[in-house]
């Protein structure tokens, strides 16, 4: 390609931080130093250099993890090795919030100030650091002259952190040459607890290099370059006998691979092998498992269309972007069970004829990753990844690809896009993924949660799998209860209890207060009343109810909140979520915005029921001409609160 | 796809649009060409040649598919001739000799040679970086060779095309502005084809054939030659070794220039006929590089006294005493019709209707041709015609060697957003106007203690030119580029060598020595795009 | 590292070019139109079905010379079995397909879209909008008042997943300062309604330069160089390819943007001629459009098999010597033609 370079030599910790990831140029052509007589004379170029598009992603969180923020020398330098047009790539950074493009201090505090976390104080939280910090951390506009300060710190605001059982939560970067990322659980008191000021915020980020976050009495994660491996994660029902998804969730290791094959570990992925790919299928078809990403597809016939394609080359997914608000239970598997999802992954590989996987995984998961590479790593070294896989002659390996901040990558076709190095942005469907999905070629695309049954099917087959739950709801789920509820966490259930069989699992509501009202299924879910708790929480119950389990989220609201805030904060992710490709979600959310706006602060525009009739219009054009389900779900949760259960009082 | 001694990304842009469409559906590009221009980047092989080293390139390319026995053994006994001359011309050519005469490396040549011999379909494009060397004609024809050998020839996608530089280069040709054609390539020394036109000519048609450009200047520097009647053409500037074409030019008895502006070559003039720009002030045709003839139209009418050259042409007639009356474009297109078998099926009607058609073309219900040269795969050897013929060629590297005086090789060419000598797009103003520029390499720029904007001074054997200096990572040491876009300004041609192929009369602007020294006065002439070089305004 | 190493097999992603090298099947596929039987061959789109019968489907963001994105959301039909509306302009027919082009549902997502589309975006120089927003009864207003234009650099400055608090008193709007920034063309994206065919027709449908890309996210998003440096430090090449597709006149060629400022640029009064690009030998076709015995604007017809519409930099605007009286300023006369 004809690139536009500027050809500016990149900092030396620009170039470090590429490098290390792309590898030392191949020719003074691709960003290498000039001076090589080969180089002079001939150039490989064309569709190979192309091709390596695909790590563009990875190159620019490199450059951030590195230096902090995108410069012109360092995006200019990712462009050279990767042949990727500066705007290209512009587009692709400016798209993923937690890469900057300008420059920003190399701490960064991202609080949540999302819906569940504002029942766990995050709005006051935000309000004392306006106060005694300063404003939330802006774009410098280009051109403009910014000192960056080498030590300094800022803070942002963040959209749902998936650590709502600790709310609230904060994620932290901290770039550099050893940079760390981790989140942060019950971050208030770790915050706040140092005193006040921006010199505050600054020591906060000392005192968190070191901490070890508690919670509800509970270790948190940290990574630290692997010198944290081995802190477990803790759930509510930890060693509870009837767990299948979750049975080793802070019981087992989750970094050691002998803990997790003394476990049964590894049981599925021979006796997969043994019984052949047909037969797995066969299996997972009869286990009736539905997706658990939201869509609830039936995975066997998802594994079999593919398997049924005949391209050679076919490409696996596990969807680990979990960024629903409220959603929480993929990062409980990731950092609890990783080899899981390892094996999990390796089983669907094999049984649709897929020799790459790609585990895609939200930004803000720090653990999540260093756990998952830490379990790829140790099972390609005893055989159960790579070219000859327990000795059987299968093929299949697995890549990581971490997102950046940007809730659309979850949408089943945004992360392809995600992962060839382009903006996350959903394709049209059809093609289906089955069909033309990543790189063009068929391609499964499954939830780290769906995987995690797979396991258990293939031991125990697919008709002991469909005999647990209901008839039409096969199995176990996992569900995310936080909010105003007693004991946060993830819960796993046969499918068939009630809502409100799963609050009373979780203490009930929180310092005996009345129920106002439940999200079911996140944001992009559906509110109920407390008139509602009898609901089975199954696809045919909810279905009948007119409600959703959506990614299995139970966010509790007790009669202290003011809902036309909460409304406005759903109204206000989308908007910020929206990838902005189509009119009806790249406008209507805004104006879904401004409406719930104008009533809360109470400007409604001809009254509130006007605004309420313009919001369902504005919505039903969301909802039907929208490229994605992010468009199509925006309206549903501010429909329900207003329509289902009243929020507002009017209709 | 071997793009050869062209940048038609720069120089052909709409053209290599269908080229970046071919590779998107799967065609491989390999660009040969001393610079890595744009064109190159696009290439998944770039061939970075030594200047004017073409022919062992293409030579030792021909001897590996031979070797390799990668050759089309059934075209070339079907539709060729020569083969085994020309096999045993190429035996030296081994990998070895054309990486050390080319400077590319043996197995980039070989795997070059491979993946054009057994590609499905491929294509050979050239431009001025074959045709304008001393041996113009030889580098074509070791081209023509490789698509013979491997049967490259006559099929749908495949073939040999020079890129034609101007708008109607090829109409040229095909309506025979040529010194041994007539119109529809029929020959001057065919005594039938004379006959045909001197019966609608009514008159003799001299059957001597005449002189092309560079015999013309070395007739009117013998003083055979003494007038000239020239239509837009710019000679005084466009033509190697400026300094004595002008002297050529303003010696003659009688100088007749027929323009659209007042250029150089006009100024030398006794008579100058303001001509239109007929491309939107007129109306006729215009042949394009595939051969499909396209209709001009008129959009607006010429300034002042500016005239219709058919009118200029038919009152000259007139006034010399020859009555031709006033034909329009179309009369004088329907004559060529019935002259032209080629042409014959091109009515108005049908260039409106189809928006051009691609000759041959022989009646009105012929679709046109898309590609010439199927007959020569004819099972049948009376429908194959005159056999392609192989041609023995030897490497022989440019006239002008770079010496201890004249370190550096000089090679010219186009940029984007202008066009030859200037004429046309110094009318409109643009970010990418920079002006000339001496473009060298990051090398030869530290080596001398140049930086970007400098101004140097360029010296051949022939003349002496400043400019500033624009350095470029797409050339390598030893090489140096400009244009000829403003030769008012910097006349690049005070440089270049006229050394001209004795067949096709095309001087070597690919390739001259010279020397490169700094001028030690800071000169601000900004960076290539940051700062437009407004080298020529607008009204 | 990673699998950095080990190459991925990777398809070309969807083009004009591939799209238009995917061969039509010789199969005739069957489906109902606004109760109307109708077959076509395999691969056709609805929009294409609904042309051949002569039902004319409102669009932004197709265009016959571009991949389609469907973006816009304009061209929207229901599709019986179809939880959502399906855009027409990329979905292909199905045999047994029922398919209802105004339905209540259509009309409504229609009228909202061009709603949403109208209190955002200055559509005064879009064509057929005004018409289509009187057909379908659309209200932009609705949603309050526009509210002022951005201050330059805001929109290019914003940070994905970032935004200020509404404001209660307007709608939000993409208005901002038209940028200016070379003589030859000037982006207004306070008209520009995101439909991706500059970017399409500059990148990898024709050009291929990606001068351009859609920067930042959402509502935020638009169009962007690197760094939203201006023009001349951008790849832009001057091709003016974007403009030649842009449907609202975001995109307008600088002396077609000074007569319209001046009141001077009326296309009824003006002519457009055919004729052949003066310069290489590729044989463009130029469409001059003459406006008082001038050449105010060369475009190049669409469904040109050379150009698809598309011309360089010398095409587009080399035309000017033409009516250049005086010699050109700064040179002592023009040069000859070569």
């Amino acid at each position: 390609m004809d690139l536009h370079l500027r050809h500016a030599a990149p900092t030396d910790d620009e170039r470090a931080a590429v490098d290390a990831l792309l590898g030392p140029p191949r020719s003074a052509w691709d960003g290498g130093e000039r001076g090589d007589i080969r180089d002079a004379h001939t150039a490989a170029g064309g569709r190979e250099a192309r091709e390596q598009r695909h790590l563009l992603l990875p190159a620019l969180r490199a450059l951030q993890a590195r230096v902090g923020w995108l410069s012109e020398t360092g995006l200019d330098y990712v462009c050279a090795r990767l042949n990727v047009p500066p705007a290209d790539a512009w587009g692709v950074a400016t798209f993923y919030a937690l890469l900057s493009t300008s420059p920003r201090a190399p701490r960064v505090l991202h609080v949540c100030d999302d819906i569940a976390c504002r029942c766990k104080g995050a709005a006051e939280l935000i309000e004392t650091l306006e106060r005694t910090v300063g404003p939330a951390h802006s774009h410098a506009p280009h051109g403009d002259q910014v000192a960056i300060d080498p030590e300094g710190a800022v803070w942002m605001r963040s959209p749902c952190l998936g650590l709502c059982d600790h709310a609230p939560a904060a994620f932290v970067q901290e770039a550099g040459v050893e940079p760390r990322e981790f989140l942060v659980g019950d971050a208030a008191a770790v915050i706040l607890g140092e005193g006040e000021g921006s010199r505050s915020l600054r020591r906060s980020f000392d005192s968190l290099r070191s901490l070890r976050m508690t919670s509800n009495g509970a270790q948190l994660g940290m990574t630290s370059n692997g010198a944290q491996l081995g802190v477990t994660v803790d759930i509510p029902q930890r060693g509870d006998p009837a767990l299948i998804l979750l049975k080793r969730v802070g019981v087992v290791d989750p970094t050691a691979i002998s803990a997790y094959r003394t476990t049964g570990g590894f049981d599925a992925l021979r006796k997969a092998i043994e019984i052949g790919a047909d037969a797995v299928i066969r299996e997972v078809t009869d286990s009736k498992l539905l997706g658990r990403g939201g869509a609830a597809f039936p995975t066997g016939r998802k594994w079999d269309a593919v398997a049924k394609q005949p391209a050679r080359t076919k490409y696996l997914i596990c969807n680990a972007d979990e960024s629903e608000p409220g959603t929480f239970k993929d990062r409980v598997l990731l950092d609890g069970d990783p080899f899981a999802i390892v094996e999990a992954m390796t089983i669907a590989g094999f049984a649709t004829g897929c020799e790459r996987g790609f585990l895609y995984i939200r930004g803000e998961y720090p653990l999540g990753a260093e756990r998952m590479q830490h379990a790829i790593d140790e099972s390609r070294e005893h055989g159960f990844l790579g070219a000859d896989i327990l000795g059987r002659g299968v093929r299949f390996d697995i890549e990581i690809r971490r997102g950046a901040g940007a809730y659309i990558c979850g949408e089943e076709t945004a992360i392809f896009n995600s992962i060839e190095g382009y903006r996350g942005e959903p394709r049209n469907k059809p093609p289906f993924p089955a069909q033309a999905g990543l790189f063009g070629l068929p391609t499964v695309v499954n939830n780290v949660e769906t995987l995690a049954n797979i396991p258990f099917i293939v031991l125990e087959g697919g008709a002991a799998f469909a005999r647990i739950g209901t008839e039409q709801s096969a199995g176990p789920r996992l569900f995310c209860l936080s909010g105003h509820v007693t004991r946060p966490g993830v819960y796993e259930v046969p499918f068939g209890k009630t809502l409100r069989e799963l609050i009373e699992l979780a203490g009930g509501v929180a310092n005996g207060r009345t129920l106002q009202t439940v999200l079911l299924g996140g944001a992009a879910g559906v509110f109920v009343g407390p008139d509602e708790l009898d609901m089975p929480l199954t696809f045919e119950g909810v279905r009948a109810a007119k409600a959703t389990l959506g990614s299995g989220v139970i966010l509790l609201f007790d009669d202290t909140v003011n809902m036309s805030q909460i409304l406005l904060r759903i109204a206000s992710f989308f908007r910020d979520e929206s990838c902005g490709q189509c009119v009806p979600c790249r406008v209507g959310t805004v104006r879904q915005e401004e409406a719930l706006y104008r009533i809360a602060s109470g400007k409604p525009l001809g009254g509130v029921a006007q605004e309420i009739a313009l919001l369902d219009e504005v919505g039903l054009a969301m909802k039907d001409a929208s490229i994605c389900g992010l468009g199509q779900t925006a309206y549903s949760a501010i429909e329900s609160a207003i329509h289902r259960v009243r929020v507002l009082g009017m209709t | 796809m071997f793009l050869w001694g062209s940048n038609a990304r720069d120089a052909h842009p709409i053209w290599f649009h269908h080229l970046l469409k071919g590779i998107q559906n799967g065609a491989r590009l390999h660009v040969v060409d001393p610079r890595r221009t744009s064109s190159a980047e696009w290439a998944d092989v770039w061939l970075g040649l030594n200047v004017g080293s073409d022919i062992a390139l293409s030579n030792a390319m021909a001897r590996e598919i031979i070797h390799a026995g990668l050759h089309d053994e059934t075209f070339i006994a079907r539709g060729t001739t020569g083969f085994e001359a020309f096999r045993d011309s190429v035996e030296p050519y081994t990998l070895e000799l054309a990486a050390a005469a080319t400077g590319i490396p043996a197995d980039v040549i070989r795997d070059s040679a491979h993946q054009y011999a057994k590609a499905d379909r491929a294509m050979i494009c050239w431009t001025l970086g074959i045709t304008e060397h001393h041996n113009a004609v030889d580098n074509v024809v070791s081209l023509i060779n490789l698509a013979l050998l491997t049967g490259h020839v006559g099929r749908y996608g495949c073939g040999c095309n020079p890129l034609r530089g101007q708008n109607n280069v090829q109409g040229g040709g095909d309506m025979g502005a040529l010194p041994n054609k007539l119109p529809g390539f029929q020959d001057v020394d065919n005594p039938e084809h004379r006959t045909k036109f001197e019966r609608v000519w009514k008159r003799d048609i001299l059957p001597e054939i005449g002189l092309n450009l560079t015999e013309m200047m070395y007739a009117m520097e013998h003083k055979e030659l003494t007038a000239l009647y020239v239509i837009g053409e710019n000679p005084a500037q466009s033509d190697a070794d400026a300094t004595h074409v002008a002297h050529l030019l303003d010696q003659l008895d009688h100088l007749v220039v027929q323009e659209i502006f007042l250029t150089k070559t006009a100024q030398l003039a006794h008579v100058v006929f303001p001509a239109t720009a007929t491309w939107a002030e007129g109306e006729g045709t215009v042949t394009n590089s595939e051969r499909r003839v396209q209709r001009v139209r008129k959009a607006v009418e010429p300034p002042g006294e500016a005239r219709d050259e058919l009118w200029i042409m038919s009152e000259l007639a007139k006034r010399m005493g020859r009555g031709w009356g006033h034909p329009s474009a179309e009369d004088v297109w329907d004559e060529l019709r019935s002259l032209s078998p080629d042409h014959a099926g091109m009515s108005y009607a049908r260039l409106d209707a189809l928006g051009g058609l691609q000759w041959p073309c022989r009646d009105e219900t012929d679709p046109g041709t898309l590609f010439l040269h199927a007959r020569l795969w004819d099972e049948d050897p009376a429908k194959r015609g005159r056999l392609a013929p192989f041609s023995v060629v030897q490497h022989e590297g440019p006239v002008e060697q770079p010496s201890d005086e004249y370190p550096l090789t000089l090679t010219t060419g186009r940029r984007l957003e202008s066009y030859n000598t200037g004429v046309q797009t110094g009318g409109y103003l643009s970010p990418l106007h920079r002006g000339e520029s001496l473009d060298l390499s990051p090398e030869d720029a530290a080596r001398l203690g140049i930086e970007q904007g400098d101004m140097v001074q360029v010296t051949s054997r022939r003349g002496t030119v400043q400019a500033p200096a624009h350095i470029d990572r797409g050339l390598r040491a030893g090489v140096v580029f400009m244009t000829l876009h403003f030769p008012d300004a910097i006349a690049t041609n005070l440089l270049t060598i006229n050394a001209t192929d004795p067949r096709s009369g095309t001087a070597e602007f690919k390739a001259c020595a010279v020397r490169v020294e700094p001028i030690r006065v800071a000169h601000s002439v900004g960076a290539r795009r940051a700062e437009p070089f407004a080298a020529a305004g607008d009204d | 590292m990673t699998a950095a190493s080990q190459p991925l097999v990777q398809l070309q992603r969807p083009t004009h070019a591939t799209d238009q090298s995917r061969r039509m099947s010789t199969r005739t596929i069957s489906c109902t139109i606004d109760g109307t039987p109708i077959s076509v061959r395999e691969g056709t789109t609805i929009f294409d079905a609904c042309r051949q019968m002569g039902t004319e489907i409102p669009t932004l963001c197709f265009l016959d010379t571009l991949h389609p994105v469907n973006v816009c959301r304009v061209c929207v039909v229901e599709l019986e079995g179809a939880r959502v509306l399906v855009p027409s302009c990329s979905r292909a027919v199905e045999e047994g397909m029922v398919v209802h082009t105004n339905s209540p549902r259509v009309q409504h997502s229609r009228k909202l879209v061009l709603e949403m589309l109208a209190s955002s975006v200055d559509l005064s120089t879009t064509p057929n909008v005004a018409e289509w927003i009187a057909e379908y009864d659309a209200k932009p207003e609705r949603f309050g008042p526009p509210a002022p234009p951005a201050p330059a650099g805001t929109r290019d400055a914003s940070i994905a997943g970032h935004h200020a608090p509404p404001n209660p008193d307007f709608a939000a709007t993409v208005a901002e300062p038209t940028k200016i920034d070379n003589d030859l063309y000037v982006r207004d994206y306070a008209k520009c309604i995101l439909c991706y065919k500059c970017v399409e027709a500059c990148g990898p449908d024709h050009q291929n330069t990606f001068a351009i890309a859609v920067a930042g996210r959402g509502f935020d998003a638009h169009i962007s160089t690197e760094f939203a440096v201006p023009l001349p430090e951008s790849a832009c090449v001057y091709c003016g390819n974007c403009i030649a597709v842009c449907p609202t006149g975001a995109l307008m060629a600088k002396t077609e943007f000074d007569k319209r400022a001046a009141g001077n640029w009326d296309e009824s009064r003006m002519t457009a001629t055919d004729t052949i690009c003066p310069y290489c030998g590729v044989g463009c076709t130029l469409r001059l459009h003459v406006d008082e015995g001038e050449i105010v604007k060369a475009t190049s017809p669409l469904e040109n098999a050379i150009t698809q519409g598309n011309l360089c930099i010398k095409g587009r605007f080399g035309w000017r010597f033409v009516q250049n009286t005086a010699a050109p300023a700064g040179s002592d006369v023009g040069n000859g033609r070569h």
